[in-house]
């Protein structure tokens, strides 16, 4: 069985759902307050849905649920119809990929270390990166136009450079599913581009499925074809981008007045923020 | 590139240079003695006086300096990895101070019950180091359903000073006589005297490393954060448990062969990863190797610099380590 960066697409058809939520809350302290309070997701086959919401809107927690790495207060997420608590993390890391918002380092490595564990999943527990191993996280960095800096210690890339390093990383895990948080939050104009075009291709041309938090209306507008808005932990509106991305949500989810309309360049559309007004 | 030849080679490397230390080091003493002539098999054992001062009076010396170097560094590589801080050391939580309280009772109550030709002090170190590895991970594991390595770490530090405060009391309590061969046995002391010890301790630090070897590539994804571990695949509340309780063991283990030896498993760790970079698939096997070499190294200037007195080895890993790693330090930056 030859191994590839990404996993082929299924059979085309009817679109199921890999990854649905149903009535998710959470709450970090049993006495705390709901961070996510009844989310329901489904993320279906090939889909690129965009997570959008204020600062504490709950977004990064949702997209911890969604990857297991926390469990719901109550509500629960299936896998391919599958609880996730009865996956094994090596087998959900092998579906689900994570780029989180910042990785912070606490000893040196080179970026392509840092893209080979990835593979982790893939691997025994003694077993050591073989040549296919190599092979993709190398396509991995290419992917990401990060390959000349394979080697160089992590800890010495710009903000840009570290995050499509982790998305390299992420990549090299050949999960169908990638779950991106702010994945172009520290990036200038130019990358934010290069990383939405990257994404953007990666779903159409490998059919992986994503969810990707942002603060970025335009990326969203640009790349998502469907969007998730959330306010206090709870999902505000859901639906195709064109038809949930309009001026009384961006309002409803930011208290901005803005003005929305279709970028006759670029057909997709674009939203300005014109004043700030009261909830 | 191919890790597992790079691996190979580093370790190979470091073992090398660990084997001809121990080998080397029983032939430095007082009386000189020749290494074929030690393993010379044609001269009688009773006559074969090298062989007799290398294998019964020098070699289980440098064999506990060895596995007592070996575990702190390790246990020392493992512990900075999964509290993701490298400042942690195998003292850090606590266990070793319980292995020291249990070695001042033993010697503050004149315990004489040995077992097995083991004597009563490594037997209460380690007793008490279990003790406080017990209580630590009660703490940490009670407050939330994983392992809180925040939890861990605190727990561990206040059980130290609180431990501490404890053996300072049992030697005010005791005569002085008493009161000195505690504090010599503070000051680490790799004279065991006989195999019997070392052969005691030795499963225990077997069992530790058997987990240490199961851990290396889960520990580099454990340094990047939980959650990214959690997303890669690492079960990391298991990991964390293993973690904490196979350094505890080697710690134990260490502690009641040598007494509590610093600096080997903050200063060890830190140099090799300045050697081989930071892949635990290396930084751990060379850094136990490395910790052998250099502790086997620190009791020999310990017995040899201002013969025929001797220093305690700890307190020689001290003056080396300390300033050593604080030059790295500077030189680095």
């Amino acid at each position: 069985m030859g191994k590839s960066l990404i996993q082929a697409r299924e059979t085309p058809g009817r679109r199921r759902a890999v990854l649905s939520a149903d009535q998710l809350s959470f709450r970090y302290a049993p006495d705390g307050p709901l961070v996510v309070d009844g989310v329901s997701v489904r993320l279906t086959d090939g889909a690129l849905v965009g997570i959008l919401g204020p600062n504490g809107s709950g977004k990064t927690t949702l997209l911890r649920l969604l990857s297991g790495t926390r469990k719901p207060s109550s509500g629960r997420v299936l896998l391919d119809g599958q609880p996730l608590d009865r996956w094994s993390r090596r087998e959900v890391a092998r579906r689900i990929a994570v780029v989180p918002q910042e990785t912070e380092l606490v000893f040196e490595y080179s970026a392509i270390e840092i893209v080979l564990m990835g593979r982790h999943p893939h691997l025994g527990v003694f077993t050591v990166e073989g040549p296919d191993d190599i092979r993709i996280a190398r396509e991995a960095l290419t992917a990401t136009g990060t390959a000349p800096l394979a080697d160089r210690p992590f800890h010495e890339l710009s903000g840009g450079e570290k995050q499509r390093v982790v998305i390299a990383a992420a990549l090299a895990q050949s999960a169908g599913l990638l779950l991106l948080d702010e994945p172009t939050a520290s990036l200038d104009l130019g990358y934010q581009l290069e990383v939405s075009s990257l994404l953007q291709r990666l779903n159409q041309d490998h059919g992986v499925t994503m969810a990707i938090s942002t603060h970025d209306l335009n990326l969203a507008a640009s790349i998502c074809r469907e969007l998730i808005l959330m306010r206090d932990g709870r999902v505000l509106a859901t639906g195709p981008t064109h038809e949930v991305l309009t001026p009384e949500n961006v309002q409803r989810l930011y208290d901005v007045e803005a003005d929305v309309h279709v970028h006759s360049g670029t057909g997709h559309m674009t939203v300005v923020p014109v004043r700030r007004v009261a909830r | 590139m191919n890790i597992r030849r790079r691996i190979f080679t580093v370790v190979s490397l470091f073992a090398l240079a660990t084997i001809a230390v121990v080998l080397w080091a029983p032939t430095v003493g007082s009386t000189s003695i020749s290494l074929p002539r030690v393993f010379d098999t044609t001269i009688p054992w009773h006559e074969n006086v090298d062989a007799q001062i290398f294998f019964v009076a020098r070699l289980p010396r440098v064999l506990s300096g060895a596995i007592v170097g070996a575990s702190l560094a390790a246990a020392g590589v493992v512990l900075q990895a999964m509290l993701r801080n490298p400042l942690a050391t195998p003292f850090t939580l606590g266990v070793s101070a319980g292995g020291a309280l249990g070695a001042m009772l033993a010697i503050a109550f004149g315990l004489e019950v040995g077992m097995m030709g083991v004597s009563s002090v490594p037997i209460a170190s380690f007793t008490g180091s279990l003790v406080a590895t017990a209580i630590v991970y009660w703490l940490a594991s009670s407050r939330k359903r994983g392992l809180s390595t925040n939890v861990l770490l605190l727990a561990g530090v206040t059980l130290n000073s609180f431990f501490s405060a404890l053996i300072l009391f049992v030697q005010y309590m005791a005569d002085f006589t008493q009161s000195l061969r505690a504090l010599r046995w503070l000051m680490g002391d790799l004279d065991v005297g006989s195999y019997t010890p070392i052969i005691a301790a030795l499963p225990f630090v077997v069992a530790a490393f058997g987990v240490f070897a199961c851990l290396p590539r889960t520990l580099n994804l454990l340094t990047l954060g939980e959650d990214v571990a959690a997303a890669r695949g690492v079960e990391v509340v298991r990991t964390q448990r293993l973690a904490f309780l196979s350094t505890s063991l080697a710690t134990g283990a260490a502690v009641s062969l040598g007494g509590p030896i610093g600096f080997i498993g903050i200063v060890v760790p830190h140099l090799v990863r300045l050697m081989v970079g930071s892949d635990h698939r290396i930084v751990l096997p060379a850094a136990a190797l490395f910790g052998a070499a250099f502790t086997v190294l620190c009791d020999l200037t310990a017995r040899t610099i201002v013969a025929p007195l001797e220093l305690p080895v700890g307190i020689i890993t001290a003056l080396i380590g300390g300033p050593f790693f604080l030059w790295l330090l500077v030189k680095k930056s």
